[in-house]
């Protein structure tokens, strides 16, 4: 059922005021009257009016004035000015000052009739486009962040409280644990939505290109440099910056981010313009910092800027009850971007899922999936369609810790955890294979 | 509260017949006793020179006090052409769930706008008109359904496109009213 619109006349004739009543009150609107500006203004501090049909030339505060005061409270109410003196100069000034439209007094029944309607079609899409607006954010939310482990539910906890803040966040967990998921889930739920977040892989960047890449460039600053071109700070302004593998920036870089986190402002690479923008900062990050900072490898100063608040995303192993729903989720996923028909998963291949230990996480499940349903039959996924016995070659690994510690955590499981035999097979002694097992933080599955 | 009666009161000259008919439309549209009366009052003094009309303000306050009762509707018909105050001009006017209306045949007629008489279809808009204030006073607001009796007209042709009947949404909120 459609929202009844409320309606606040406010003109110093009482006969206008009683026509407009009774005309509004007919048409099924909700109608309330003030005789003057200041009653007008009490009247919209305590309830909220969605049309305001005020008249223009009123005793002590005009309808001017009182326009100016009424978009000050609510910046989207549709006030529509009426006059008996009409003039352009008044009607540009009106509409400058926010008015939704100016009539001129009187005015023909459906002039009325359609004033009204045009403002309520407004304040629809206004509804509509709100409702829209959090369906948008919700669909995010429900799309991106699958899980209903524990372990989920708690950092689904840890985003929607640091959320509304604009605290620097580090977000840490394995790779392909969801990071940057977890980064878009923040910034989703939070004041900078509808303003970009934008997304810069500190890892794949050598320091330069970093540079030039976070603060933008002049014409002519180097080689190349053939326009101008803005930083990721610059266009992240309103919203959030995602700094990706932020243990991999140089020393240099680590100064660089510190100053522009402290002043919000920066300079062009090869320009003397100072430019400030107003960003909130996400970091993530597979390395542990701390231990980082305390090699003297990271800078303590900026680690402390960054880590206001951290979100540790656990790695798949520890929320195995989670897969059954991010295996339907992924099916879902390629079986639509392939057209196909939607398979289904037979129970042993699923239990086989839930028993592999994934060192690549979410990441390698979901590559595990659309090889199935690309290999698979088209009707079910089957124990045959996973390569669960097999070497799973992860190609999105970026750095040699990370493969190093993939394969070492495969080859325990293969040898379910026999250090001799697992250090015989990896060609490096047991005290050696202790500390990499320490060093990567490596547990056996359950 | 049940309804007792409706009383059409006519200020002026209306053509043979025309009252005759109204008066059995509306009778069958709401199920009650309907009178038409002739009334006297001294229109003089609701002629508001600068806009050469009829404040309808003014004289739907003056049937209220002088001709509504409690036990009835009544409405008051008039041939000359109303207005108020944020309008350049109105076919009637009610209090809403109130005692009283107020309707003018003076716009209704074809030749307001350049076109043939025609006896028949100001009689078949003057009957929408009644009936619709009388509307109002039985607390029916403005319908959406374009056939229905208490759609809003802002045009004499906007009329012609309703029937003299409530719709059967506006009838259950008239029997619902009644039931009160």
């Amino acid at each position: 059922m459609a929202k009844k619109i409320s309606i606040l006349i406010v003109d110093d004739e009482e006969s206008v005021r009683d026509s407009l009543y009774n005309w509004f009150i007919e048409d099924g609107y909700q109608v309330e009257c003030a005789e003057n500006a200041k009653k007008a203004l009490a009247i919209l501090e305590s309830g909220n009016y969605d049309i305001i049909l005020a008249d223009i030339k009123m005793p002590g505060m005009d309808g001017l004035e009182m326009l100016k005061r009424i978009k000050f409270l609510r910046k989207d109410s549709i006030v529509i000015i009426m006059t008996a003196f009409a003039t352009v100069d008044t009607a540009v000034q009106a509409l400058k000052d926010g008015a939704f439209d100016y009539v001129t007094k009187p005015f023909d029944p459906d002039d009325l009739s359609h004033l009204i309607r045009n403002a309520s079609k407004q304040i629809a899409l206004m509804d509509e486009n709100e409702t829209l607006k959090n369906q948008v954010v919700s669909l995010e939310n429900v799309s991106d962040l699958i899980g209903q482990s524990e372990a989920m539910k708690k950092v689904l906890r840890e985003i929607e409280s640091v959320a509304q803040s604009s605290a620097s966040v580090i977000i840490t967990g394995e790779s392909g644990t969801g990071k940057e998921l977890v980064a878009r889930a923040i910034h989703s739920n939070s004041s900078r939505k509808f303003f970009p977040m934008i997304s810069v892989h500190c890892g794949a960047l050598t320091e330069s290109l970093l540079e030039s890449e976070l603060f933008g460039h002049e014409k002519g600053a180097f080689t190349g440099a053939v326009y101008n071109r803005k930083g990721r700070f610059e266009m992240a302004d309103s919203g959030t910056i995602f700094l990706d593998e932020i243990a991999t920036i140089s020393p240099k870089m680590q100064v660089e981010l510190l100053r522009v986190l402290e002043s919000k402002s920066f300079v062009r690479v090869g320009g003397n313009k100072e430019i400030t923008s107003d960003f909130r900062v996400i970091c993530a990050t597979n390395r542990d910092l701390k231990t980082m900072v305390e090699k003297g490898i990271f800078r303590e100063d900026l680690f402390y800027r960054l880590n206001v608040v951290n979100i540790n995303v656990p790695p798949l192993r520890e929320r195995i009850e989670d897969i059954p729903l991010l295996v339907d989720h992924f099916i879902k996923k390629y079986c639509l971007s392939m057209n196909r028909p939607i398979v289904n998963i037979d129970a042993i291949a699923l239990k086989r899922l839930e028993e592999f230990p994934f060192p690549g996480n979410i990441r390698e499940l979901e590559n595990m999936v659309e090889r199935a349903i690309v290999v698979g039959n088209g009707k079910k996924i089957s124990i045959k369609d996973l390569p669960l016995g097999k070497e799973i070659v992860n190609t999105t690994f970026e750095s040699l810790d990370d493969l190093e510690k993939n394969h070492i955590f495969q080859i325990l499981n293969k040898y379910e955890w026999n250090i001799s035999v697992s250090a015989k097979a990896l060609k490096i002694d047991r005290v050696t294979l202790y500390n990499k097992i320490k060093k990567y933080g490596l547990k056996p599955a359950r | 509260m049940n309804l007792e009666s409706i009383t059409l009161i006519s200020f002026g000259i209306f053509e043979k017949g025309l009252l005759e008919t109204v008066l059995n439309d509306v009778e069958n549209e709401f199920q009650v006793p309907v009178r038409t009366q002739k009334g006297h009052l001294d229109l003089g003094e609701f002629y508001d020179s600068g806009r050469k009309q009829y404040d309808g303000n003014r004289l739907l306050k003056e049937i209220e006090i002088r001709f509504a009762s409690d036990t009835g509707k009544t409405l008051g018909l008039f041939n000359v052409d109303l207005f108020i105050p944020i309008l350049t001009y109105i076919f009637g006017q009610a209090f809403l769930n109130g005692r009283s209306g107020i309707a003018s045949i003076y716009r209704l007629s074809n030749e307001r706008y350049g076109l043939k008489a025609n006896e028949q279809i100001l009689a078949d808009r003057f009957r929408k008109e009644v009936i619709h204030e009388l509307g109002h006073t039985m607390g029916l607001i403005h319908c959406q359904n374009p056939i229905c009796v208490m759609r809003s007209s802002t045009y004499a042709e906007d009329i012609d496109q309703k029937e003299h009947h409530l719709c059967s949404k506006c009838r259950a909120d008239f029997e619902h009213h009644q039931n009160i």
